[in-house]
């Protein structure tokens, strides 16, 4: 019994990272864009798709394909913005919403034109050893997943506390306009943040991929709205937020997959998005925002 | 002004009875294939979808996902009605359908009362995820319950409602219509167009904001229940990975191309985009492709400065008056 | 009695009192001037008048009826109207829905009306076209019926606001700024217009300024708010030349 729920919290671990990388990217883009980035669940998907071309088509070794799928997602998340998020920065908010559900349709039906719904199967590219810790089996992929979470969440917690370019995104989530006076470049700040929120999916997307071994093109979906999800529990805008939210998220999702029902585990999970949202609606880390009349 | 107003309503019943006898010659005259003739109902149903969303997305202004939610509510309660009473012949059929119908509204109209009122502390971004929360949890709660098959789904519904019947369908469909025309001239319709315009005026000058966000919010959900209903009874068979967020979306898509706050424009778009996927048969990937352009296309040109060129320019203002 | 009876009011944001002790008094008819420097607190005051936020401390009457802790729906029930700093119209409905919209409360029909229309529907709405109508009139506006209210050029913007705020029938009419970024023949204008609906009207106006001679120039009494408090009350004679009012606006 115990080793059974030793076992559930370890994969709840290994999801709830895998949440964590990509809530982060929401949060990151909300707090500099103050938009919600639909599309960004179907970066995973591009990310995974790319890892799939580098290893299968171009016969690249682990590591190049890796660096290549997060260059293409970075540059894709950045492209999106220029193109599809930029020209409405001024516009209702509800506009810019449509817009990145649109821009997340477009990711996955380009996808469905190019590779065609049938699931293509990728064999992991992570080949570590599994190690047993008294009863309990911990897989390798698990080892790698959460060691990377843990590199990338303390590196990004350095970078944007620590550096000049940290400092510069601070500001700009802070106040765009102040920030823009102060001479800070907006746009190469706000581009900034899409790609490394892009190029965190990207590996999102590489350990999930590893993890699920099965490519289709929606396959984004489902995590990027739980990640999703995990920003919001987290409080949006708020970085330590969105650690703890992904990992909250995936231990919920873990053990009512194991210990109520599987089919219900998705119900729960957006159930949980709605008690947090009407008992505290900016998050557990949040900020609560006041309108100016 | 009462001159105006007469008229309108002359040219409205113009138009419907138009439509009607022209729906009535194509059928009877044999002049549609089969495929086109199977097209009607759907075309029907999504005009409904499309007004009612509408209501929501267009007049008050706020985004929801789960459109497609309330319309499976419908779909199923209406369903299970006519099998258990309408089938057994417990109830005559066109009793069957009636009350297929009633249930199918209120119950989801009940549905959006229960995800209006918490909802209503949630704005913008945050309540389009919730609603899209509250499709997935009502799609997954549809797939585990007993009473609804699970993902076998339900068949054999009895076809109340397909083309055969266009005239019933074609009755509630014009109604649908009216209600929300009607409603958004009235002064129910104006309190909410000022929430959307602007919540904090709207609540200085006596608007219960709370109450009329819960009102449209029932009336959507009742109107997709009921086009739900007509899906159920026009294909015979429904399954709960029908009704997701792509169909949330693709209904979207209508509202978006017709024009958010315009009902005439949700219902040409919604002809279009019924039609349209048939036309280019085969070619339902790129179909996908086409709504997600359509959706980025029309806002950004919504907000750019070519419109507003467009705006300025004296006929497009006469016509963009007109609209409103 | 006073119309409105304001007492010890005061509300603070995160440790801030953005309003403190905060008393006023208006009787009925009276042109009141609320003035002040940049950030004293007076749109804060309208706020906590209106409901839109719930005053930490303090009472307010008006007519006797207890405000605090009804929302800003109730309030103006209750026939308390208020315009806004940075207009806020409705800006893709017509002038005439706009002010139509603020008749809400006053000419009522039920749902099913609303849904199906009807004789009651077309008697109701005449109804209340021709009372906007009315009030449009005053302000000049009924031309411009049509015409979607955020076409309007600026300052007739400012008048709707005015004009719908007058059409929920209050016994308290809040103006915040109404001249704000009007030139000087304008504001004399509306200052005009503003004497002719109180007449008209039978109302209580409190009006907002950031102008001392303008204000003085229209308003029978006036406060002087400096830093959430009050800083001095009277007549605008007895209010300009109080040394106090002329170190906050000047300093030392």
């Amino acid at each position: 019994m115990l080793t059974s729920i030793m076992e559930q919290l370890i994969n709840g671990l290994r999801t709830g990272s895998i949440y964590a990388l990509i809530a982060l990217g929401y949060t990151m883009v909300y707090g500099i864009a103050k938009m919600i980035n639909f599309a960004h669940g179907d970066i995973i998907m591009v990310g995974a798709y790319t890892l799939y071309i580098g290893i299968a088509l171009l016969h690249l070794p682990v590591l190049p394909a890796m660096l290549l799928t997060a260059v293409v997602c970075s540059v894709l998340g950045m492209l999106i913005e220029k193109i599809a998020y930029k020209p409405l920065r001024k516009a209702p908010p509800l506009a810019v919403l449509i817009t990145a559900i649109g821009m997340s349709y477009f990711l996955q039906s380009v996808a469905l034109l190019i590779f065609s719904s049938t699931p293509i199967p990728f064999k992991s590219v992570i080949e570590v050893e599994g190690i047993q810790v008294g009863t309990v089996n911990i897989s390798g992929i698990t080892i790698v997943t959460l060691a990377v979470t843990t590199v990338i969440m303390v590196g990004l917690t350095l970078f944007i506390n620590r550096t000049k370019a940290g400092s510069a995104m601070r500001a700009v989530s802070e106040d765009r306009g102040a920030a823009e006076l102060m001479g800070i470049n907006v746009n190469r700040t706000i581009s900034m943040t899409f790609a490394i929120g892009s190029a965190l999916a990207a590996v999102a997307g590489i350990l999930y991929i590893c993890q699920y071994q099965s490519l289709r093109p929606t396959l984004g979906a489902l995590p990027g709205i739980k990640a999703f999800v995990a920003a919001v529990l987290g409080g949006i805008g708020s970085v330590p937020g969105a650690m703890l939210g992904g990992i909250m998220l995936g231990l919920i999702e873990s053990l009512s997959k194991a210990y109520i029902s599987t089919e219900l585990a998705d119900a729960i999970v957006f159930g949980v998005l709605v008690v947090v949202l009407l008992v505290r609606p900016s998050g557990l880390l949040g900020k609560k925002k006041l309108v100016k009349v | 002004m009462k001159k105006t107003s007469n008229r309108q309503v002359w040219f409205n019943i113009a138009v419907i009875a138009a439509a009607y006898v022209l729906v009535t010659i194509l059928l009877k005259g044999n002049l549609l294939n089969r495929q086109y003739t199977s097209l009607l109902v759907p075309i029907a149903v999504n005009i409904m979808l499309a007004v009612s969303l509408n209501l929501v997305t267009g007049f008050l202004g706020e985004l929801t996902l789960g459109h497609a939610g309330f319309m499976s509510i419908g779909a199923y309660t209406g369903a299970l009605i006519s099998l258990n009473l309408g089938k057994t012949e417990v109830l005559p059929a066109p009793a069957a359908f009636a009350l297929a119908l009633l249930c199918g509204g209120l119950m989801a109209a009940v549905f959006g009362f229960l995800i209006g009122v918490p909802v209503l502390r949630l704005r913008g971004d945050y309540l389009a995820i919730v609603t899209l929360a509250f499709g997935e949890i009502i799609k997954s709660v549809i797939n585990s319950m007993e009473i609804t098959n699970g993902a076998r789904g339900l068949s054999k519904i009895p076809l109340y409602s397909n083309y055969t019947n266009y005239t019933v369908v074609f009755f509630l469909m014009v109604l649908t219509v009216l209600a929300v025309t009607n409603l958004m001239k009235s002064r129910d319709g104006r309190a909410i167009m000022a929430i959307r315009d602007n919540d904090i005026a709207a609540e200085s000058i006596g608007i219960k904001i709370s109450h009329f966000k819960v009102k449209a919010f029932v009336i959507a959900a009742f109107f997709a229940g009921v086009a739900g209903v007509i899906y159920a009874h026009n294909v015979g068979l429904l399954k709960p990975g029908t009704f997701d967020y792509n169909k949330s979306i693709e209904i979207l898509v209508i509202v978006v191309l017709g024009g958010m706050g315009s009902i005439r424009g949700s219902i040409i778009a919604a002809i279009i985009l019924t039609v349209l996927p048939e036309l280019l048969r085969g070619t339902d990937n790129l179909r996908m492709l086409l709504y997600a352009i359509v959706l980025i296309a029309m806002m950004i040109f919504n907000n750019s400065k070519i419109k507003e060129g467009l705006m300025m320019n004296r006929t497009f203002r006469k016509l963009g008056r007109k609209e409103a | 009695m006073a119309l409105l009876e304001v007492k010890n009011l005061g509300i603070s944001f995160g440790g801030l009192k953005a309003v403190d002790e905060f008393n006023i008094t208006i009787e009925e008819g009276q042109l009141y001037g609320l003035i002040g420097p940049n950030g004293a607190g007076k749109t804060t005051v309208f706020n906590l008048l209106t409901g839109v936020y719930r005053p930490t401390l303090g009472t307010i009457t008006l007519d006797g009826k207890n405000l605090v802790g009804k929302g800003p729906a109730e309030i103006c029930k209750c026939g308390v109207a208020r315009t806004f700093q940075n207009i806020r119209l409705f800006g893709k409905m017509t002038v005439l829905d706009n002010v139509k919209t603020a008749l809400h409360n006053q000419v009522k029909y039920s749902e099913a009306v609303c849904f199906f229309h009807g004789p009651v529907y077309k008697k109701k709405e005449q109804e209340m076209t021709d009372m906007a109508m009315d009030v449009l009139k005053v302000f000049g506006l009924d031309g411009y019926g049509e015409t979607l209210a955020s076409n309007l050029p600026y300052g007739q913007q400012r008048k709707l606001e005015i004009a719908r705020a007058l059409a929920t029938n209050p016994k308290l009419l809040l103006l915040d700024e109404p001249a704000a970024g009007m030139n000087p023949n304008e504001t004399a204008e509306l200052m005009d217009t503003i004497r002719l609906i109180r007449e008209k009207y039978h109302i209580t106006i409190l009006l907002i300024e950031h102008d001392m001679k303008l204000v003085a120039g229209i308003c029978e009494y006036l406060t002087v708010l400096n830093f959430g408090t009050e800083l001095a009350s009277g007549t605008p004679a007895e209010v300009l030349n109080d040394p106090k009012v002329i170190t906050a606006y000047l300093g030392e």
